[in-house]
């Protein structure tokens, strides 16, 4: 196994309209393996727009994106559909699927144009669903169920790729106390088994609460990145939001105040 | 594997029993010799009846039958690219621009009916690039959101064209034609017609039937189709060029016949569930049988003919009404 970072940028810049308002400056970062990394920054500092490059949506106008020491633009499409899955803000759960069945979408990467999932993949979607800890809801309609089921389903639909790498964009952004609990357990008990995790969030307790390391970003710049112990402090994070920060600690874990 | 499998798969074949009962008894349903019923012996016994059968409620019957099948399997599709329950296959402007092509042929061209499909299988067609020229230069929300607008307005486009057309339409010679064409029925067709729509309509179908788990992906959003591997942008062109090319030239030989390819898919997902794989099979079935029993109401009913716009028009409106009534709209967040 290649022993370097998972995902690594190098001076990339990327702008929607025009050279002159660039929504991210010359990022260069690198992404540990097996490691959660939460991409932290307030709303607007580009974020979501630094989850499509990786993902190969976006192409950065100048500057290099290696996935596992690869470029990422000479990954096939279905090769980079089975490296790595996507749990977006906000999925469209069109017309009641049950859960089951949406969670064999995330089964498409390893199914061509005219097939249709076989026992190998309801066996994959079931074991994505356990994980996930969702079996017992597998009949049920997605509609029916509340924020956090929701959100640990389209993790299980992810799953069901079987990834090595996991790109969750504000997953804990509508979910109340106990329900973020449950997603970010989720995340971290896959990355303790090998998965590469990599989430946004604009909440830094959130961060704080699962990833091992951050990338602390403002308006698409690199604010600070590396392991929480080193990057979570006072001045960085103040930098990163622009307004005075406290970290103090309890029971060991960082929480951060906005004074 | 599971109960629900075996729940669906039995469902499946009640479908198929339905659809096999009612092709076969609308074999000998009919005003002749008397209404509403013809004893099967009659086929054997009465020479007029057995060409009857054969020349005119044969192809009537398997016309009506695609008809319902193309309209709901194509409404499905619809609903689902574009992620709305109340789009059905017209929209995008294809049945006003059917419309307007029939009109245009029954003034301007002939009124044999070839003429008259050709015409408006054209004009549908030319609607739905319309529809796609003008969602390229919409600078407003979304690709899926700038379609359903820009079908809104070709459509009305087309069936304002329409109404100058029957302004200047002969009231006598030309009008009566198009009126009728326009409420949709299928008292004109004929066994060439059926071969008209027979190869694009089996075609099309079989576009939409064999991608029918791949659509569930296109009715994701782009991003997460994009993660899956899919191009939704291609794979929802592909499906909507198979869809209106059927729709078209089912419009073209029936006229514009509402309400199935929006309230069919709804029955099915009721039955069968939300996921493509099993809805477009079912919404065929189901669609099939739908659009035969108003046709057999159409032309049984009185002895003149009901245009089969108005019975589906009427039927289907009941149908959504009380499936509104009951809650039972199974359409997701």
């Amino acid at each position: 196994m290649n022993p370097g970072p998972m995902i690594s940028l190098a001076g990339v810049h990327f702008s929607y309209d025009g050279p002159d308002q660039p929504v991210l400056r010359d990022l260069s970062l690198a992404i540990p393996r097996a490691a959660v990394t939460a991409i932290l920054g307030p709303n607007g500092s580009g974020k979501t727009t630094l989850l499509s490059l990786i993902l190969g949506m976006l192409s950065p106008q100048e500057g290099t994106i290696r996935i596992d020491g690869r470029i990422q633009a000479d990954y096939s499409r279905r090769a980079m559909s089975r490296l790595m899955g996507l749990v977006p803000q906000e999925e469209s759960y069109p017309f009641g699927f049950s859960v089951l069945e949406y969670v064999l979408l995330g089964r498409a990467p390893y199914l061509g144009l005219l097939e249709r999932p076989g026992p190998v993949d309801v066996q994959a979607a079931w074991k994505a669903l356990e994980t996930a800890g969702l079996a017992a809801l597998s009949q049920r309609p997605i509609p029916s169920l509340s924020g956090g089921e929701r959100q640990l389903a389209t993790v299980a639909r992810a799953l069901a790729q079987e990834p090595s790498v996991l790109l969750l964009d504000e997953p804990t952004a509508h979910l109340d106390l106990s329900n973020r609990r449950c997603v970010l357990d989720v995340i971290r008990a896959l990355s303790d088994g090998g998965v590469t995790a990599v989430l946004t969030t604009h909440d830094p307790n959130a961060a704080a609460a699962v990833a091992d390391h951050v990338v602390l970003m403002r308006q698409g710049q690199l604010v600070a990145a590396g392991p929480v112990e080193m990057v979570f402090n006072a001045a960085n994070l103040s930098a990163t939001y622009g307004l005075p920060v406290e970290v103090v600690r309890v029971h060991g874990r960082p929480i951060v105040l906005a004074l | 594997m599971y109960k629900e499998e075996r729940h669906t798969t039995r469902r499946f074949r009640w479908l198929g029993l339905v659809v096999f009962a009612a092709l076969a008894l609308s074999i000998f349903i009919g005003r002749y010799p008397t209404p509403p019923w013809m004893p099967p012996s009659y086929l054997w016994r009465d020479d007029l009846a057995r060409r009857l059968v054969l020349h005119l409620r044969l192809p009537r019957l398997l016309t009506a039958f695609l008809m319902g099948v193309t309209l709901a399997a194509t409404g499905a599709c619809m609903q689902i690219i574009f992620r709305n329950p109340l789009v059905c296959s017209g929209f995008l402007g294809v049945s006003q621009g059917a419309a307007f092509g029939a009109a245009f042929s029954i003034i301007f061209l002939s009124h044999s009916p070839l003429v008259i499909e050709i015409c408006a299988t054209g004009f549908a067609l030319s609607a739905l690039v319309v529809s796609y020229l003008l969602a390229w230069n919409i600078r407003y929300g979304d690709w899926v959101l700038r379609l359903v607008l820009a079908g809104i307005v070709s459509s009305a486009l087309f069936s304002s064209g329409v109404g100058v057309l029957k302004y200047l339409a002969d009231p006598l010679s030309e009008l009566p034609d198009i009126v009728f064409w326009l409420m949709g029925g299928l008292w004109a067709v004929t066994w060439r017609d059926l071969l008209y729509i027979l190869p694009v309509v089996v075609g099309g179908l079989a576009v939409l039937f064999s991608m029918r788990w791949r659509l569930n992906l296109l009715a994701l959003r782009d991003d997460t189709a994009f993660s899956l591997g899919a191009a939704p942008a291609r794979e929802r062109a592909l499906v909507l060029a198979a869809s209106v090319a059927a729709t078209a030239v089912v419009v073209a030989v029936g006229g514009v016949v509402g309400w199935i390819g929006l309230i069919v898919p709804h029955i099915a997902r009721r039955i069968v569930g939300a996921d493509a794989q099993k809805l477009i099979p079912a919404s065929m079935l189901i669609g099939g049988v739908f659009s035969l029993l108003c046709d057999n109401l159409a032309r049984t009913l009185r002895a003149g003919e009901i245009p089969l716009g108005i019975v589906t028009s009427l039927i289907g409106a009941f149908i959504f009404i009380a499936m509104f009534a009951r809650n039972d709209l199974r359409v997701g967040k």
